[in-house]
């Protein structure tokens, strides 16, 4: 049985380096979890703004939110983030790399949350508003407490879809510097050279993430639907 | 006819058109306190967008409405007549029932009627929902107030609806064919309601094509024809012994000739 014995201790040297490198991998994890949460909420107030802007009746307010929606969802992520990156600070504006993730991230989701948010706002069947009109209450009163309420229940599936997005998005903003999951693995490679067994660990790590927050999504979903 | 009391509702040449779609050409109804008018008429003959234009959820295209103390002429230009506090306060105390009831699902019966009352009319919220409580019990709800309205009948939902509008203390109730999407064994609950907020005393305009309820319970009952007033008068004159020929024609179509089948073909039986 020599053959599975380990005479060059492969399997202790590996045992080794995960766990020397597994706390900074988790330490990364809450920098993506930070950047997820954040680019969550930048998302839906860009999205629900260009929602109701594309749905709005005057030009002025409707142009420039189809322009936005149009150009984000044209055009790559990636390079969205560069140009807020790199682009911004030419206009002498500083930006801290951590900023400037969130702000290209939550500009670029916020397209997408835009077309859900609006579908999800055609759904509600017309009279949902007029009873509101009819019952003198303001636009904002409206949508605040009888509208939006609705909607959200009915996107929180493709809201969900988005949010997995995003968090994987996360792993783009290595590419300024930003020390996440996905830069952290690849310098925890280029110390041990073991490409394959990091990088099936961050995968598992990122795994571990989405599926959490699809469970969480699942668990708001159900209990809605348990009331009405 | 001319009416004793000063009217509290008073429209006089309005007009609705979408485009070059005229649908309403000019009409005039003065509304007295306690008055309950029907308003009858052939589907697309203008009926519902007069009672939408009452509380300006359509937007007349002229003619003059007063209301209230408010006055609004149509004719001019639109900013100078609208101001979102005078459409509010004119939709305040004008209630609306809808013929889709129009309940909103996310909230239960109770939460439905005080909605407006406290955000609108910015009522202490104990206070409102002791006024809910009060109206539901009225109608027979109170046991369902913690429900969600998807647990109600259509009867049900369209008595909290009207409860709803109610909740508001208006000085005017519009219905818009409130019954018509109700099943048939449904429909009374909802027109017992009706009869008795008018039996107290409350000022109403109902579209209906419920004949009956509009003999016995309106007070005037009107008749719109492509866009315009065909006939007016007292509920029981008028539908029994209309004066105008497409008065009559309508009155015949809607109460229908007892049912025959048809015995073209030799007939079925043979």
């Amino acid at each position: 049985m020599s053959f599975l014995s380990d005479p060059i201790g492969f399997a202790e040297t590996w045992w080794q380096s995960v766990t020397a490198y597994l706390p900074s991998m988790l330490a990364s994890c809450v920098v993506v979890i930070e950047l997820t949460v954040l680019v969550i909420l930048a998302s839906w107030v860009f999205g629900l703004l260009a929602a109701l802007g594309k749905l709005s009746s005057h030009a002025i307010l409707r142009r420039p939110c189809e322009f936005y929606v149009w150009f984000i969802r044209g055009t790559p992520t990636l390079i969205q983030i560069f140009v807020i990156y790199f682009g911004i600070p030419q206009l002498g504006i500083r930006i801290s790399p951590f900023s400037a993730g969130v702000l290209a991230l939550g500009i670029s989701s916020g397209a997408y949350v835009a077309e859900i948010i609006r579908s999800g706002l055609l759904a509600i069947p017309k009279g949902q508003t007029e009873s509101t009109v009819a019952l003198g209450m303001t636009y904002r009163q409206s949508m605040t407490h009888i509208i939006l309420p609705q909607v959200f229940r009915i996107i929180i599936p493709s809201i969900t879809n988005e949010a997995v997005t995003t968090l994987k998005n996360t792993s783009l903003l290595s590419t300024i510097t930003i020390i996440e999951l996905t830069l952290r693995t690849e310098m925890i490679i280029s110390y041990t050279f073991r490409p394959f067994d990091f990088y099936i660990i961050a995968a598992l790590l990122y795994l571990a993430m989405t599926t959490a927050l699809m469970s969480l999504s699942s668990r708001l979903e159900r209990r809605l639907a348990s009331r009405y | 006819m001319e009416t004793p009391v000063a009217p509290i509702l008073k429209i006089a040449s309005l007009r609705k058109r979408y485009g070059a779609n005229e649908v309403l050409k000019g009409i005039s109804i003065d509304v007295a306190p306690k008055e309950v008018v029907a308003i009858i008429g052939a589907s697309g003959s203008g009926k519902s967008t007069l009672l939408r234009c009452v509380n300006l959820m359509e937007t007349p295209s002229a003619g003059t409405l007063d209301f209230d103390g408010l006055s609004l002429d149509f004719s001019k230009p639109e900013r100078s007549w609208r101001r979102e506090g005078d459409l509010r306060r004119l939709r305040t105390s004008i209630g609306m029932v809808f013929q889709s009831y129009n309940l909103w699902p996310h909230k239960t019966v109770l939460e439905n009627v005080i909605e407006a009352p406290i955000r609108v009319k910015r009522v202490p919220r104990a206070e409102a929902i002791d006024k809910a409580h009060h109206l539901l019990q009225r109608i027979g709800l109170y046991e369902k107030r913690d429900a969600y309205p998807s647990r109600l009948s259509g009867g049900q939902q369209q008595r909290v609806a009207t409860v709803r509008a109610l909740a508001m203390e208006p000085k005017l109730m519009l219905f818009d064919e409130v019954t018509s999407a109700l099943d048939p064994e449904l429909v009374g609950e909802v027109l017992d309601l009706m009869a008795a907020l008018a039996a107290d005393g409350m000022t109403m305009l109902i579209v209906t094509h419920e004949m009956a309820f509009a003999r016995e319970v309106s007070t005037r009952t009107v008749f719109v024809d492509g866009g315009l007033i065909a006939e007016e008068g007292p509920s029981r004159e008028l539908l029994t012994q209309p004066g105008n020929e497409r008065t009559r024609q309508f009155l015949r179509r809607v109460l229908h000739e007892p049912f025959r089948p048809a015995t073209s073909a030799g007939g079925v039986a043979a």
